[in-house]
């Protein structure tokens, strides 16, 4: 067997997971000229572009612009991409050491972080996750079913997911039609009856993680009115000799902002949006059958921890909310892989710059990598994952440069292909997602909207005509 | 962006030292491990002091690198948390003229955060941020 890494004999590598980190190390390994890679994609969904396609929000299509650098990276000769193919199920990680050199997660965080409140899972109470996911048509969230005859809901968090969740309960069918909302959520939501929409952040305005776009955004909504609470607005002294000391022209936009939406009057619109700080919720109460009735939340005050931080401690002032739906949005969270070192507590794989490390022994485990939010934890934006895949990919490598690498016994793309197809017929190549793609744009066109997606494996299949 | 950010791809590592070491051999852990600060922790494992690469130089120039660590350390040691915003340990690192910063949890050393770490991950936020506008505004002319 000739060296690794040449025309003839490629570094091969398998990258876990077709969000915009997988698509980022795939883009760092195909740039760099010291080997000659071929890189193997594999997503559990059949659609490849992760939290691009099933998380940013449908009416910031924009954003999703981004799909058009991973397409370029995805037409590379050298690229092949397994879609509906999961890891643990389809292929094994003994499978991938034996057809790969070098083996990259990049899954993403999946899960929610919980409120760890009593009352979390009463009926009603959903992970904002979920009805993200399912406002945007992932098959493994479609059948959720929320609540939206009630007439007031609470976000929990104060971050782009509780943003998003709450402008989209605010939107009116008008302005959704012409997002690529799924068919099925544009539905619910039409018929929705929400008049109240509380967002409910455990900090001040000074610290709210949306950005001064997205604030500005919220005052925009064609019937939904925005407010603030003067009092909850208005700067306590640790923010602002905090904010004097280095004045963030952003924050300082940020917090005009919010303290104008204080002053706003209703105008006839038919919703409210409630951005409420410094509250946490304590409790749910439910009725008989277990669903939620009401929250209540506490006031907070902020300290300053040593190293500077302003963080939220409870005061002895509750306040009842009258709601009967509830999203928890306080992050999201990892999942482990079968047979990858995972450290439970903050949901990544365990790494020292995106090499794998083993747990007991703290070495690196060989031919093992991971990038993105399954690295680092869930912060960013998606631009952030480059900086991040590339640090992966430079420890990628340079352990192929000192031969540190798996001994794959048979590095050969379409022997891996041949076992792919027949663990799962259904699988999709990167053409098959090409015409799917196609066809959603199509019949977006049809009824005037950016794409109409699929939103079922076997809708997908179907449309292929298998 | 939070300090958690920061040790899940460093590590939770910490090397400490006793401040009944001598300051010689706490330079010898530096140069090991190729870092430019011990956590001088007590019997419990209880952080009581930081010993920095500024010490040694102080020891050198002052000939006393046999001398123990507990003579030089810095024993007001701000300690930082998992939790804590990075754009604030930024701002606090300068201010107060530091440069690294154990972080604990729980009552145990969970990681070391250092000025170049941070510096880091601002660098790679702030990079970030211009990747995904350029990719927006090139869109946006298409």
């Amino acid at each position: 067997m000739s060296e690794v890494g040449t025309d003839a004999n490629p570094l091969r590598v398998a990258i876990i997971g077709a969000g915009p980190s997988g698509f980022y190390v795939a883009d760092h390994l195909f740039r760099q000229r010291d080997f000659s890679v071929a890189i193997d994609m594999f997503d559990r969904l059949p659609t490849p572009f992760g939290l691009v396609r099933a998380g940013v929000a449908p009416d910031h299509q924009k954003i999703k612009s981004v799909t058009k650098v991973f397409d370029g990276i995805a037409l590379r000769p050298q690229f092949r991409f397994y879609g509906n193919v999961e890891f643990g199920t389809h292929i094994t990680l003994a499978d991938l050491r034996k057809y790969y050199h070098q083996i990259c997660y990049t899954t993403g965080a999946q899960s929610d972080r919980r409120l760890g409140i009593p009352g979390e899972d009463l009926q009603g109470s959903h992970p904002a996750t979920e009805f993200v996911a399912w406002y945007n048509g992932h098959p493994d969230f479609r059948d959720c079913q929320f609540d939206l005859s009630q007439e007031r809901v609470a976000v929990v968090g104060i971050g782009n997911v509780a943003v998003d969740v709450a402008r989209i309960l605010c939107r009116t069918p008008d302005e959704l039609v012409k997002t690529d909302i799924a068919d099925y959520a544009l539905e619910a939501l039409s018929r929705s009856q929400v008049k109240e929409v509380y967002l409910l952040g455990r900090r001040g305005p000074a610290q709210a993680a949306f950005t001064t776009p997205e604030c500005k955004e919220l005052g925009e909504l064609a019937d939904a009115y925005v407010m603030t609470l003067p009092e909850e607005v208005e700067l306590d002294d640790l923010s602002r000799a905090a904010l004097d000391h280095s004045p963030d022209q952003a924050t300082i936009k940020k917090i005009e902002i919010l303290q104008e939406y204080a002053s706003r009057k209703p105008m006839g619109k038919s919703r409210q949006l409630a951005l409420r700080f410094l509250v946490s919720p304590t409790e749910l109460f439910g009725d008989e059958a277990g669903q939620v009735v009401k929250m209540r939340v506490v006031r907070n005050v902020l300290y300053a921890t040593e190293a500077g931080t302003l963080r939220p401690q409870s005061t002895d002032q509750f306040e009842t909310l009258p709601v009967g739906l509830v999203f928890r949005s306080v992050g999201y969270h990892g999942l482990p892989l079968p047979g990858v070192p995972f450290n439970e507590k903050w949901g990544v794989i365990v790494n020292r710059k995106g090499r794998v490390v083993n747990t007991d022994t703290q070495q690196p485990v060989a031919g093992e990598y991971t990038a993105g939010w399954i690295k680092r934890g869930p912060t960013g934006v998606i631009g952030t994952n480059k900086p991040d895949a590339a640090e992966t990919v430079a420890c990628m490598l340079a352990d192929a440069a000192e031969d540190l690498i798996l001994h794959a016994a048979q590095p050969e793309a379409d022997a891996l292909e041949a076992l792919v197809r027949k663990r799962q017929p259904d699988c999709f190549t990167y053409a098959d997602w090409q015409r799917l793609d196609e066809l959603e744009v199509a019949r977006g066109e049809a009824v005037g909207r950016p794409r109409v997606k699929f939103t079922s494996v076997k809708d997908m299949l179907a449309a292929l005509g298998r | 962006m939070k300090v958690r950010t920061i040790l899940a791809t460093k590590g939770t590592k910490v090397i400490t030292i006793h401040p009944e070491q001598s300051l010689e051999e706490a330079a010898r852990l530096m140069a090991e491990h190729n870092i430019g600060a011990l956590v001088v922790v007590d019997e419990a494992g209880h952080p009581v002091g930081i010993v920095s690469e500024r010490d040694i130089v102080r020891a050198v120039a002052k000939g006393i690198l046999s001398g123990l660590v507990s003579q030089l350390m810095t024993k007001d040691v701000i300690i930082g948390l998992p939790q804590d915003d990075l754009i604030s340990v930024a701002h606090t690192m300068t201010e107060k003229r530091f440069r690294h910063l154990p972080i604990m949890e729980h009552g145990a050393l969970v990681g070391i955060v250092s000025i170049r770490d941070v510096v880091e991950s601002q660098r790679d936020q702030y990079q970030g941020e211009i990747d995904t506008l350029q990719t927006q505004i090139i869109a946006d002319d298409a």
